[in-house]
């Protein structure tokens, strides 16, 4: 059941002149969270931005008896809402409602896990790396950025036990291009027969590439796709993604209450909108 | 001192508030059974139904802009059967007064529709809406024209004696006169205003905003004239009016209820705030303490215009 926490900003780490961490005082969203559901946000009571908007819970914050104290937003400024959420300081208010949506689910030994981000895209994968290593999943994060100074968070991946393989569009750090590039060789390099969970998140085409390229291999990927949201609760059916199940006629869904997370073969890549 | 927030909005059905959730931004009403205790709301009006399942259109269904949002969702629904037999059901436990939204691309349509509605179990109110902004038949095809709205309001009330509200739209010059015709017609209240037909503009791609390329505007935006659309129609018509346009808190209703609306609905404010029911009562209750009311009712219609005139008649304002 979603609560809605006038939280407190406990803290603002900038990680770029974009992108930024936002500790938020919601105890009760982050202890009930699984890696994959999301928050509905929304700095200030006013009319400007009028909506809340989805963010993937990044972090669930622990103090140091570890007590859950709060969850993490992973922040790109891009319009009004996330400039906002870049410019707050602590002790700023941010209305959070959640948990939401379905979440991933998590592999179990001996499957392992692969998960595949783009930008922004890596904020769904702190939470689920914490739950695979609390299962003993073997996980591995392929991860695209710009360039080296945006890729975040390595160290704490790498300190859950999580293997990188890293690309950027420049070159500057890992496989130069597309982070397709690494996954590509991994699945090869993988016999067909030895389990595996694919999991993605980050722009449109590159989850459309990654299902693709997944299925070539025989292997099915759970996608986590932001559509534009209006209440994130199934009231609005704003946030529809066309989606074809048994092989039936596309049939939109909401992806606030059938997802976030959808089976990427699924998933309708030419309906989804302009993103 | 307890107050009375129950008010009659015709066709004998009287709510315990004054406060409806708005059709098309609750969907069923039954996804906010976890949220709300849906028997607390004054009523549930639950996304417009059409006989048979519709798509609806692609994203983008929505689009943020100033104060408001503009939508273009095209009724999206399972159609009316199915929402009789997986829908009602878990309303009525929960003790939701519903009222249903209806829609038709033809008046035949209409009625077929209201004669499922008319029998089945756990139906308080039908509204009719003549309204919505983005479908290519139906809808604001009949609310934009006096004789569409008095045919369509006509052949319902035909087939059904469940309360029957027609939904306006504010597409037009002259929004009291379709309040008269849907009154003329058998229409037990009015319910306004629908979405405004509006379009949003991406400078950077000159690609519209919505895949619908126009869509409907609520919100905050819409509010004052909304409450001007509602002012004019309890000028022109008694029976109850059902006020809705970017209410967000109780103030925000109290206007329309001043300005004669006997109970509103409330929209886009739900969505950014799903705990928002028992806040509107809190603030509706405080105020009337605060003004010695023992009753809603006392405040409906209690716009002072002592010392002004009523304001120009709409062929005046536009002199």
């Amino acid at each position: 059941m979603p609560v809605d926490v006038d939280a407190t900003v406990l803290s603002n780490t900038r990680l770029s002149s974009d992108y930024n961490v936002l500790g938020l005082a919601a105890p009760a969203i982050a202890a009930a969270a699984e890696p994959g559901q999301f928050v509905m946000v929304k700095p200030g009571l006013g009319d400007h931005p009028l909506l809340r908007r989805p963010f993937s819970v990044f972090e669930v914050i622990e103090d140091d008896a570890g007590r859950v104290t709060g969850l993490s937003l992973l922040n790109k400024r891009i319009g009004v809402t996330t400039r906002t959420l870049f410019g707050l300081e602590p002790g700023a208010r941010v209305r959070c409602l959640g948990p939401l949506g379905r979440p991933f689910s998590p592999a179990a030994p001996p499957e392992r896990a692969w998960m595949v981000a783009g930008g922004v895209g890596l904020a769904p994968f702190h939470t689920l790396a914490v739950a695979l290593r609390a299962r003993g999943v073997e996980s591995t994060l392929f991860y695209g950025a710009r360039s080296a100074a945006e890729l975040f968070h390595l160290d704490a991946f790498r300190r859950l036990g999580v293997r990188l393989q890293l690309a950027t569009d420049d070159g500057s750090r890992g496989d130069h291009g597309l982070v397709a590039a690494p996954l590509e060789r991994a699945l090869r390099g993988l016999g067909p027969a030895a389990p595996l969970r694919l999991y993605a998140c980050g722009p449109t085409p590159m989850m459309r590439a990654v299902t693709d390229l997944a299925h070539a291999h025989g292997r099915r990927t759970e996608v986590s796709l932001e559509q534009v949201m209006g209440c994130g609760l199934g009231g609005c059916y704003s946030c529809v993604v066309p989606v074809r199940r048994n092989g039936g006629r596309p049939r939109f869904v909401r992806s606030c209450l059938d997802g976030p997370v959808f089976d990427g073969r699924t998933v309708v890549w030419d309906g989804l909108g302009a993103g | 001192m307890s107050v009375d927030l129950s008010v009659d909005i015709g066709g004998g059905l009287t709510l315990a508030n004054p406060f409806i959730a708005a059709s098309g931004c609750f969907g069923y009403g039954v996804e906010y059974a976890d949220v709300v205790d849906l028997s607390t709301l004054g009523a549930v009006a639950v996304k417009g139904l059409f006989l048979d399942e519709r798509e609806g259109h692609p994203p983008e269904r929505i689009v943020e802009t100033p104060s408001g949002m503009l939508n273009a969702i095209g009724l999206q629904g399972i159609g009316v059967r199915r929402f009789v037999a997986e829908k009602l059901p878990p309303l009525r436990e929960r003790g939701a007064v519903v009222m249903v939204n209806i829609c038709g691309s033809t008046i035949d349509e209409y009625a077929e529709v209201a004669r499922i509605l008319d029998d089945a179990e756990g139906v308080a109110a039908i509204e009719l809406n003549i309204s919505c902004p983005n479908i290519r038949k139906g809808g604001m095809m009949f609310g934009c024209s006096l004789a569409g709205t008095r045919d369509v309001v006509a052949a319902v009330r035909k087939v059904t004696r469940l309360p029957l509200v027609p939904k306006l739209t504010p597409n037009v010059t002259d929004v009291a006169a379709f309040a008269a015709a849907a009154r003329d017609a058998g229409a037990d209240a009015v319910s306004l205003v629908n979405t405004f037909l509006a379009m949003a503009i991406d400078v950077e791609t000159r690609r519209p905003r919505l895949s619908n390329v126009m869509g409907g505007l609520s919100g905050p935006a819409i509010r004052p004239i909304a409450v001007r659309m509602v002012h004019e129609c309890r000028r022109a018509v008694s029976i109850p009016l059902i006020g809705m346009g970017g209410i967000m808190n109780a103030d925000d209703a109290l206007e329309f209820l001043i300005a004669g609306a006997t109970a509103v609905q409330v929209g886009t404010a739900n969505f950014v705030d799903p705990f928002i029911w028992g806040k509107l009562t809190a603030g509706l209750t405080g105020y009337l303490e605060r003004h010695g009311m023992a009753a809603v009712t006392e405040v409906v219609g209690s716009l002072d215009l002592s010392t002004r005139d009523a304001g120009p008649t709409p062929e005046a304002a536009c002199s």
